[in-house]
């Protein structure tokens, strides 16, 4: 009876593993497919060679002898296999138990989990309650996210169908992704664009229908210069000019201005008497300045800036004209 | 996070639990079965499985000495079922020792989660992620993770304050303590300290609210968790009995139901039109010209009017007139303060 396929992988694997030099493929046939006919050996070792890749593991081919280079052995570098050392404290990995929380996307949430079940079976205890604080949530919903981000990790050329703004139909699109940023708590894949011959940024939002890898893992290289960082700034927006903002709001009222106020002058002289006054100052962008002013009705007087005022009396007009 | 077992003992899965396995138990004296099962997310069953097929590995060659040695006797019963307590004991299998290295996609996933724990906290605990980071970078030098950025948005801080509200309410009920908050109105722009008793943190849309027993208003009410200013758990115990929080599934507004509440038309030009996405609308009707007539739940006419004021001079009203006039009047108040 044929050994179980686990047990040939394991076997293989451990075969591989502990020979300092590598093994000819004609020595790997006799130890662990004796009853095989070669060319079902072949069929089965590249397979059992890529489920091992499949895993993580590497494996490698080299000349057996130096003088005869046509004849190539296997191997797993063991430095190349297994996890290095790490030495975490408790409170260290109190963190790993922490992180395990923050995705909320199920494939990526299992890729850190098994993570760290690495980590644990290399002896790290690490305990997923230890450190009582909160963790940000990063989440993922556009559909493109998970193709993209394992064809980042491989290397795998990606297609799809993308909607540019303003265009009438989305267009098709073939990507060696380079990665994947996150900015302003949007996704966005930047990579070559085959057909373009250029660096291009998509927003996975705007992929429509599914994405598509072509070829192998692997299949190009990412430019050693490439600072997906320095992207992921050039993406953010520029940040919103900011403006000095001066307000009289009536005693009582105004919390939410009041909440983000710089200074408050308790007591000044108001537009009406019917109740006390006060002199706040903000530093805020103005947009929705005349909206979040408006909505505060007769309680709240804007001073400055003065366009902003403007505009706001010309609003208010046009209501009660 | 708890992994749902495979459906099927796949090779390659089998393979990577064993290579989890090995060095789990080589750095762990005593481990049981099912605690073997639980790091693995798998049942004990399965375990035993993996553990048979490791029995029949090791050194090629396969002299007695060159296989690896699984005490079996020790966590199957005669009839050979799992004996969950039983104390799993490997040998010979030294050169497993040490785990397989991390994927691409299992470094980056992490990498990434502690990249946005550094940048979302801040002093000993930024320091100490920092620090994690570190190690675990050097560790999983794969390609994978340099090419994955995130950048926390301000969106993310105020999550972070959420999630932690969250845990300190759930805390609070289970301890069955009150809870004073600092609650803000929008609606009548005000912001007012409150004694309650927790029930429970639940979400509705995009929302998640505190539901709890209030003292000042004598009834149960939901507070949304972005509009608590402020929060203190107190040692004082609840008042009142305690009960799950409500389910919200049925619609949030179920609970307002009431001879107070009117529905109101309004006509929203196309300026105005975003208004239907951030306000609880019942009915919408598209015009040709990008306008859209909404029929609104309206509770507190002043919440109308606020609502009006900030979407002047797109928005008016249909019916029922008499808010026109509050609306109007409202306008003409705020426009005289500017004269």
């Amino acid at each position: 009876m044929p050994a179980p396929k686990s047990e040939r992988l394991l076997n293989l694997l451990i075969m591989l593993l502990v020979q300092r030099r590598p093994i000819p493929k004609e020595r790997i046939r006799e130890l662990l497919y004796p009853d095989s006919r070669p060319d079902a050996f072949e069929k089965m070792f590249e397979r059992d060679k890529d489920e091992l890749r499949s895993l993580g593991v590497p494996v490698d081919v080299a000349t057996v002898d130096p003088l005869f280079e046509d004849e190539v052995g296997y191997r797993i570098p063991p430095e190349a296999f297994a996890l290095p050392d790490i030495e975490l404290t408790p409170e260290e990995a109190a963190v790993v138990g922490l992180a395990s929380r923050v995705w909320q996307h199920a494939t990526m949430a299992q890729a850190t989990s098994d993570a760290v079940r690495k980590l644990t079976a290399s002896g790290i205890a690490v305990d997923l309650d230890a450190l009582d604080i909160a963790q940000p949530l990063l989440t993922a919903e556009e559909p493109a996210f998970e193709t993209c981000w394992l064809a980042v990790c491989e290397r795998q050329e990606v297609r799809f169908d993308y909607q540019r703004p303003g265009a009438d139909a989305p267009s098709t699109r073939r990507v060696q992704p380079w990665g994947v940023v996150r900015s302003s708590g949007r996704w966005y894949v930047v990579g070559f664009d085959r057909d373009r011959g250029a660096e291009r940024v998509f927003r996975l939002s705007r992929v429509q229908g599914d994405v598509r890898t072509v070829g192998q893992p692997g299949a190009y290289d990412v430019p050693p210069d490439t600072d997906v960082r320095d992207i992921a700034r050039r993406l953010a927006p520029p940040p919103m000019p900011q403006h000095a903002v001066v307000l009289l709001v009536r005693q009582g009222a105004g919390q939410t201005f009041r909440r983000s106020a710089e200074r408050v002058d308790v007591g000044v002289a108001g537009p009406d008497e019917r109740t006390g006054w006060d002199r706040v100052e903000l530093v805020r962008p103005e947009m929705g300045l005349a909206d979040d002013v408006l909505a505060h009705g007769a309680d709240v007087v804007l001073i400055e800036p003065v366009t902003v005022r403007q505009r706001v009396i010309d609003r208010l007009g046009l209501v009660t004209r | 996070m708890i992994r749902t077992p495979p459906a099927s003992a796949g090779a390659r899965d089998q393979v990577a639990r064993l290579l989890t396995l090995v060095p789990f138990l080589h750095h762990r004296d005593g481990v049981r079965l099912d605690e073997a099962a639980r790091l693995l997310g798998t049942s004990s069953e399965q375990v035993l499985r993996d553990l048979k097929v490791l029995f029949m590995c090791g050194l090629p060659g396969g002299l007695p000495g060159d296989l690896i040695d699984v005490d079996l006797d020790a966590i199957q019963s005669e009839a050979g079922s799992p004996l969950t307590e039983g104390v799993i004991r490997v040998e010979n299998a030294d050169y497993l020792a040490r785990p397989l290295r991390l994927s691409a996609t299992e470094a980056s996933a992490i990498i990434v989660a502690l990249r946005m724990l550094r940048d979302t906290s801040t002093g000993d605990t930024g320091a100490l992620v920092a620090r994690v980071l570190d190690k675990l970078e050097a560790a999983a030098a794969t390609g994978g993770a340099a090419h994955v950025e995130v950048t926390p948005s301000p969106r993310d801080a105020q999550q972070v304050a959420s999630v932690d509200l969250t845990h300190r309410i759930n805390e609070a009920v289970e301890q069955g303590r009150q809870v004073r908050i600092t609650y803000f109105v929008p609606s009548r722009d005000e912001e007012a300290e409150r004694v309650v008793d927790p029930r429970g943190v639940v979400s509705h849309g995009v929302f998640t609210y505190l539901d709890a027993w209030c003292h000042r208003a004598g009834a149960e009410r939901l507070f949304r968790l972005d509009r608590i200013t402020k929060y203190a758990v107190l040692d004082s115990a609840v008042a009142t009995d305690p009960q799950p929080p409500r389910d919200l599934s049925s619609g949030l507004f179920s609970d307002v139901e009431g001879p107070d509440q009117v529905v109101v038309t309004l006509r929203l030009g196309p300026e105005a039109r975003w208004a239907t996405e951030y306000y609880p609308v019942r009915d919408v009707r598209d015009h040709e010209d990008g306008s859209a007539e909404v029929d609104l739940v309206v509770v507190d006419q002043r919440w109308l009017v606020r609502l009006l004021l900030r979407l002047a001079p797109h928005a008016e009203v249909v019916r029922p007139h008499e808010f026109t006039q509050a609306f109007t009047d409202a306008a003409q108040e705020t426009l005289s303060l500017y004269q």
